[in-house]
């Protein structure tokens, strides 16, 4: 009986067991897998019906517009030119257009001649499409036909901030034709972009500024972020009409604690006919936030649509680092053909209005720490100005060239940025300075410009320099950039090199004509000489006094901070507030903001951003006042870092006593104020300082230790120079 | 994943059945009953838990004989494809969420063979790839058996091949799925639309209302953010998949796409003529077969796709059908794809950056193909290639991948603030920039920082700590971290009265981790770990190293620094105290750090390094040097001279062997931590930072850090 039993649960074991684990399954997957191999493939390769393309089917209408169809690239396969229709007296544009105009005036794409161009601006305003508004330009289309190269829009691109008017705010109503235009127009919704051809810009404000613009306002990314608010609105509603609904029912989040939504309807003539019986309530609970301070105070802010898609709320929170939170379903974000905005902004649906406190309230700190710091990336990148939008715009257009090569989405989405990634330079990120990730290096060529001409005798500077860069352990060539009248000494007259460092001397091609003062710029220090193959520059004077040893330590640290200047004389901007100009200081003080580049290390691309990418008007200045080409250098570093150039210890002080009896410039009275003169201009031009200060030196890491000499690797460092 | 826990759960019943039997007769029956008991519910629990109780999933057991529905004139009303749909008009929101979960819930229709009055039916016989692409959504977490709470619905007709159905019936067959509802939430997949002659880009079935993830779109047919695009999957891809792109490739530009338009073919044909050894142009051969290929000048054959595998670069041309199947065949062979196919949709384009692997030239410039294949740098071809690779094997390499990314794309379209950033999609994994501080800027100066000093029970040092801190223009407040659980920290009355305010924190237990708990008493940015010991540091000296700190915060500022050497003799890292020409480590007895990091170390530090730490009383400092460089891949920086940080007085003979201990004992942690993140992150460097006029022949009234100390 017993047995039988154990026989029996045993036996019922068992049978579960392989139910569960083998049969049950084994059976079904047995099945299925005869199934499949059975089953026939969707397509047969070798029968696959083909037919002959058709090609060029597509209608030829403007609704329909894409680059293939509606762009003719003959004109741009020189250069990538801008061409700007010459101001008509009739019509004066909008402050808005006019710093636009004058932005692409003085870029570097504009072209004064129409054969050049590849793409052509109006000098009409087209920004202001509402005819209710007083911006409104009548009579467009006569206008249009008039202009000698309109061709029904080939290659001309509009900017537009408003279109539609009162009641229906018709999206792609710009009450004129455009024809096959591309249109760079704010608000715009997803359904009426032509795909692949018009571009989304954001909408600015009257005072955005035309160029620089400061930084966005978050300086700092505690964490994690508590701030008084979690979500924040202020502004208008409408009470009726199209998209009015979102806003009125904004009053449904308002939680008085963490999350502020205040609406009012008092605006516009005639509210008190329209109001419903919110207002009243509303406007009460309006005034008693202010906008600044939530703007300040709050971790997001909400960006409802309003009568158009976009508003004038999307910059200004990303300007304050506070991070937007989209409810204009459909609105196809700016730029968002090449800005991942996942990085910086949170989507929410206008249908699900009331889910977005659980959204937002569902992030991480982490997240909510990268959202806040890229909207400082992008902000500062592509919308600080109206430069940058510009820019923006046309660079999406140029990347849609034949033969250009394009940035990927890394290069647009992370610092610093597309407008400052010349991929003509190269198609490879890692040959930009922006990667820290370096192996081991090719060592590094040192460029000497020689712009006195002293003799070259075994004792002089220039002899001593050559000879104590060619002892350096990372030196790769040596380039002598002879940039005067007299002739370079015979090669056996240089000082010996070892073998593997070739000593290559440059002379301009426009000095041989004396006189011809345009061609032998001071810039040609900097230009992108082919023979130069490292990626890192020693920059000198030919007067400069370096050891072998200085050199050596501060190619080390360039090394560890490739994207900035590294070098060893300090200079110092600062605001003369009694004059209200910038003044320049070479005095020694506790901080510095530029590294001349009489003897510094920085990356050849700079070279390259020197040559190609800076305004003609920096040049100009350059090229006038024969001096200042350093300045401009860290002027550059910094507007495409933002940080800062590093200074390394030196010997002695660089050039404190000029050789006596021969010309320097640094003996010029003039050439100070001429500095003081540079820096404001280049101020000017970039729109704002982008200098910043450092109060820091880097030295070796036993460098003035009471330890023995004997331990310390940079020894000669310390010791006071000849 | 129920089942093998089930069967532990039975064998353990036996195990004890058979020992308890002998003495408790009566007790094996009630054990019996209560494991059938279990055995059978167990999975009929799984079943109504995962999905309720009416609810079947749906099976593939019975493929040959398909339940039939029989079609009528009659009932349905077809309704055309609506053109105008997007996400936010056509797709119905309110259906998704009701789940409970942020995550959309795909309803797949059970197999049925829908046939009309005369029994013909609507679509030939289920396909493998479709059988895959159901099969893949059911085992997806994405899908849900009830269809009353599905935000997303796939029919299982299958419509992966126009040429396989008909159009009219299967209209019919769609509209009277139950909850078709005119197309709302419903996602066709098509890969070869239209037929001959004219070639429709979208397959033309009346789906009303529905999205189509289709591998036909150009810019004019596909409706953006609605629609998705897919790649044509290619059967034949397999043969030509490439493990790694270490291999030569002998051609730089293949052409192998049959039926190239007359215009393309003359233009290669032209090219050939000067790159005669860089370009191979294939056509069918005169005995059609797909897998065959023939040079069109030799007649050479090509086994294909595997002649791919030989070419670094790949025409894809737009045929009579955008999609084509070169494009996956050319990517499986990790071939650089060139795409000339003006207006094409490309696959996944929403969320893939089709730049990053692939190049795109417009179709009235295909003359300058070989001048843009030729201006692309080495370095950049490789690069290319191993994205490619990345890329492919994670969206494309087979139906199951490919309809996964697909519902990922519609999961983030839904709950966008869930989904993945261009980074984590397109980047390979060792790309990616972890730096949570990634923006560069100098921190402000207004902000000032926090001192967070753990201490035990010195305290008379720790008051002449604070009083010292006290001194320093941007401390804002003093966190004292009371790190004795038997003893109480001195009354507030005791300690030093400074400007700033003081706060104490209590510990449960004396662990060294306690210094980096991300306490939320620290409102700063900065915070100065610094041990209760370190009385030495003057004002200026902590006000330096907090400058320097501004400028690299997100690194590690401070005052002691170590290093870490290759034995060769051991073959293992030591650690080193000795005054070196390089640092690669600030210890955190007086430093700077983000307060990220304190909360990074707290939450993301690998387990075993916590708690060796922990255990071990020791090495907390080099884990975090450990765990900042493994994020940024950047050096600390050291400030000041300042080396000394032991009073020199308390250094006795005992006090020595002690420290020969805790060196071995700090050697083996670098070892340990190595192998914990599975790599050697920290990195040497041989600089200090110091003020800009440090121990130059300037008067040093004017310096503004002049009371920096030496060692």
């Amino acid at each position: 009986m017993q047995a039988k039993r154990r026989y029996l649960l045993v036996f019922v074991v068992a049978f579960l067991t392989f139910w569960y684990f083998g049969g049950y399954h084994l059976r079904r997957d047995q099945e299925l897998h005869l199934n499949i191999e059975d089953l026939p493939n969707f397509i047969s390769m070798n029968v696959i019906d083909t037919g002959y393309l058709v090609r060029g089917r597509y209608p030829d209408n403007s609704k329909n517009c894409r680059m293939e169809t509606c762009f003719d690239f003959s004109k741009c396969e020189r250069d990538f030119k801008v061409y700007v229709y010459p101001q008509e007296d009739s019509s004066v544009p909008s402050p808005s257009y006019l710093k636009l105009l004058n932005v692409l005036l003085e870029s570097r794409y504009y072209t004064a001649d129409p054969r050049e161009a590849c793409i052509f601006i109006l000098s009409i305003d087209t920004l202001d499409r509402d005819r209710l508004s007083n911006d409104y330009i009548r009579n467009m289309q006569n206008k249009l036909q008039r202009l000698p190269h309109w061709n029904s829009g080939l290659n001309h691109v509009i900017f537009n901030l408003y279109s539609g008017t009162w009641p229906n705010y018709t999206e792609n109503d710009l009450d004129f034709d455009y024809g096959k235009a591309i249109l760079a127009k704010a608000s715009m919704s997803e359904n009426h972009v032509r795909a692949g051809f018009d571009i989304s810009i954001p909408l600015f404000h009257k005072i955005h500024p035309a160029k620089g613009g400061e930084p966005g306002a978050s300086s700092a990314y505690n964490y994690p972020l508590e701030k008084t608010y979690l979500l924040a609105f202020k502004g208008k509603r409408y009470v009726h009409g199209i998209g009015s609904d979102t806003r009125n029912s904004l009053y449904h989040l308002h939680n008085r604690k963490d999350i502020i939504m205040v609406t009012t309807c008092r605006h516009g003539k005639s509210w008190k006919d329209m109001k419903d019986e919110r207002c009243d309530e509303d406007n009460k609970e309006y005034d008693k936030y202010d906008y600044e301070t939530l703007l300040q105070n709050s971790t997001f802010c909400l960006v409802p649509r309003g009568r158009r898609l976009g508003s004038f709320r999307f910059l200004e929170a990303l300007q304050a680092g506070c991070i937007p939170v989209l409810l204009s379903n459909s609105w196809a974000l700016p730029f968002s053909q090449v800005i991942d905005w996942d990085k910086a902004a949170i989507w929410a649906d206008e249908r699900l209005l009331l889910q977005v406190p659980h959204i937002i309230r569902s992030l991480s700190p982490r997240k909510i720490l990268q959202l806040r710091q890229q909207t400082q990336v992008l902000y500062d990148r592509y919308f600080s100005s109206i430069e940058k939008i510009v820019y923006t715009t046309l660079e999406i257009i140029r990347e849609r060239l034949p033969k250009q090569p394009v940035r990927d989405g890394k290069a647009w989405n992370t610092f610093p940025g597309a407008l400052v990634t010349l991929t003509t330079f190269s198609d490879y990120s890692e040959d930009f300075p922006f990667h820290i990730e370096k192996d081991e290096g090719t060592g590094y060529t040192a460029v000497i410009y020689c712009q006195l001409g002293v003799p070259l005798v075994a004792n002089s500077a220039l002899y001593r320099l050559v000879n104590n860069v060619g002892k350096s352990k990372y030196i790769a060539k040596i380039l002598i950039v002879w940039s005067n009248e007299k002739r370079p000494a015979n090669r056996n007259r240089w000082p010996l090199l070892p073998l593997h460092v070739p000593l290559h001397i440059i002379q301009p091609s426009g000095n041989s004509n004396i006189g011809n003062e345009a061609k032998s710029s001071i810039s040609q220090r900097f230009f992108t000489h082919k023979e130069i193959e490292t990626e890192a520059i020693l920059s000198l004077d030919e007067d400069t006094v370096l050891t072998t040893e200085e050199i050596d330590f501060a190619f080390i640290v360039w090394k560890q901070f490739p994207d900035r200047i590294v070098g060893y004389p300090g200079r110092s901007h600062y605001w003369d507030d009694s004059k209200s100009t910038w003044g320049y200081t070479s005095k020694w003080t506790n901080d510095y903001s530029i590294v001349l580049t009489g003897a510094a290390f920085y990356h050849r691309y700079y070279n390259y951003l020197y040559t190609e990418w800076l305004s003609p008007l920096l040049h100009k200045t350059v090229d006038q006042s024969q001096n200042c080409e350093d300045i401009l250098m860290n002027f550059l570093v910094s507007h495409v870092t933002r940080r800062p150039p590093i200074k390394v210890t030196q010997r002695k002080q660089y050039k404190e006593q000029p050789s006596a009896g021969s010309w320097s410039p640094w003996n010029d009275p003039d050439h100070f104020i001429q500095r003081q003169t540079c820096l404001n201009t280049f101020a000017a031009v970039f729109g704002y300082m982008p200098l910043l200060r450092s109060n820091l030196r880097l030295d070796p890491v036993l460098f003035k230790d009471s330890v023995s000499n004997r331990r310390k690797k940079y020894r000669r460092i310390e010791l006071v120079g000849s | 994943m129920t089942v093998p826990t089930k069967i532990a759960i039975s064998k353990v019943y036996n195990f004890t059945k058979s020992s308890l039997y002998k003495r408790y007769k009566n007790f094996f029956f009630v054990l019996l009953i209560i494991s059938i008991f279990i055995a059978l519910s167990v999975p009929l629990a799984n079943l109504s838990s995962d999905v309720s109780k009416s609810y079947e999933r749906i099976d593939f057991r019975n493929l040959k004989n398909l339940p039939l529905v029989k079609l009528t004139n009659s009932v349905s009303i077809v309704t055309p494809k609506n053109s105008q749909c997007t996400h936010w008009d056509c797709f119905n929101i309110y259906r998704c969420g009701h789940t409970g979960h942020d995550r959309i819930a795909v309803y797949v229709y059970p197999l049925r063979k829908y046939v009309d009055e005369r029994g013909v039916p609507a679509t030939e016989h289920l396909s493998k790839e479709y059988y895959h692409l159901l099969n893949t959504v059911i085992k997806s977490k994405y899908y849900t058996a009830n269809p009353e709470e599905a935000c997303i619905f796939i029919p299982s007709i299958d419509t992966l091949n126009q040429d396989r159905l008909r159009l009219n019936l299967t209209s019919r067959a769609l509209s009277s799925l139950p909850y078709w509802r005119g197309g709302e939430n419903h996602l066709i997949f098509n890969m070869i639309s239209g037929n001959s002659p004219d070639f429709s880009q979208v397959i033309e079935l009346d789906v009303g209302n529905a999205m189509i993830a289709g591998a036909g779109f150009d810019t004019y047919t596909f409706r953006e953010k609605f629609d998705v695009s897919i790649p044509v999957f290619s059967p034949a891809a397999r043969l030509g998949v490439v493990e790694d792109n270490s291999q030569q490739r002998s051609w730089l530009v293949t052409s192998s796409q049959l039926n190239v338009d007359p215009f393309f073919l003359t233009e290669l044909q032209k090219m050939r003529y000067h790159h005669h050894d860089y370009l191979l142009i294939l056509d069918a051969c005169h005995r059609h077969e797909y897998t065959q290929r023939c040079d069109i000048e030799t007649g050479r054959t090509f086994n294909y796709p595997q002649v791919l595998k030989e070419s670094v670069f790949c025409l894809v041309f737009r045929g009579e059908r955008m999609g084509q199947f070169v494009l996956l065949e050319a990517m499986a062979a990790n071939c650089i794809p060139v795409i000339i196919s003006d207006g094409h949709v490309m696959p996944f384009h929403t969320i893939i950056d089709w730049k990053r692997f692939s190049i795109f030239i417009m179709e009235s410039h295909v003359d300058t193909l070989m001048d843009v294949v030729n201006s692309v740098s080495e370095k950049r071809i490789k690069h290319m290639q191993k994205t490619l690779l990345y890329v492919y094997r994670s969206y494309f390499a087979s139906m199951r991948r490919i309809v996964l990314t697909t519902l990922d794309i519609l999961q983030e379209r839904v709950y966008p603030h869930l989904s993945r950033t261009y980074d984590e999609i397109n980047l390979m994994p060792e790309e990616v920039n972890n730096n949570p501080l990634f923006f560069p800027m100098t921190s402000p100066k207004s902000h000032g920082f926090s001192a967070v000093i753990l201490t035990y029970d010195r305290v008379d040092s720790l008051f002449t700590l604070i009083d010292r801190l006290s001194k320093v223009p941007s401390l804002m407040k003093v966190i004292v971290v009371w790190n004795n659980q038997k003893k109480n920290p001195p009354p507030m009355t005791e300690f030093p009265k400074i400007q700033k305010p003081i706060n104490v924190i209590r510990t449960g237990a004396n662990k060294l981790s306690n210094r980096f708990y991300p306490y939320k008493e620290i409102e700063t940015e900065a915070v100065l770990h610094i041990d209760d010991d370190i009385v030495m540091l003057t004002s200026d000296e902590v006000e330096f190293a907090y400058e320097v700190w501004r400028e690299f915060p997100d690194r590690i500022v401070g005052f002691p620094s170590r290093t870490h050497v290759w034995d060769n003799l051991t073959n293992t890292w030591k650690y080193e105290s000795e005054w070196m020409n390089e640092i690669s480590m600030v210890l955190t007895g007086a430093a700077f750090l983000h307060k990220y990091w304190s909360y990074l170390y707290t939450k993301h530090m690998p387990a075993d390094v916590k708690d060796w730490v922990d255990e071990h009383m020791n090495c907390e400092d080099i884990a975090m040097n450990f765990l900042v460089a493994n994020v940024t891949n950047k050096p600390p920086i050291k400030v000041t001279p300042r080396k000394k940080f032991k009073c020199p007085e308390c250094a006795s003979n005992e006090m020595l062997s002690a420290d020969l201990g805790h060196m071995v004992e700090r050697s083996q942690c670098i070892s340990r931590f190595e192998k914990a993140f599975g790599r050697m992150p920290l990195k040497s460097v041989e600089f200090r930072a110091d003020p800009v006029l440090f121990k130059d022949p300037f008067p040093e009234k004017l310096k503004r850090f002049n009371d920096i100390g030496s060692l």
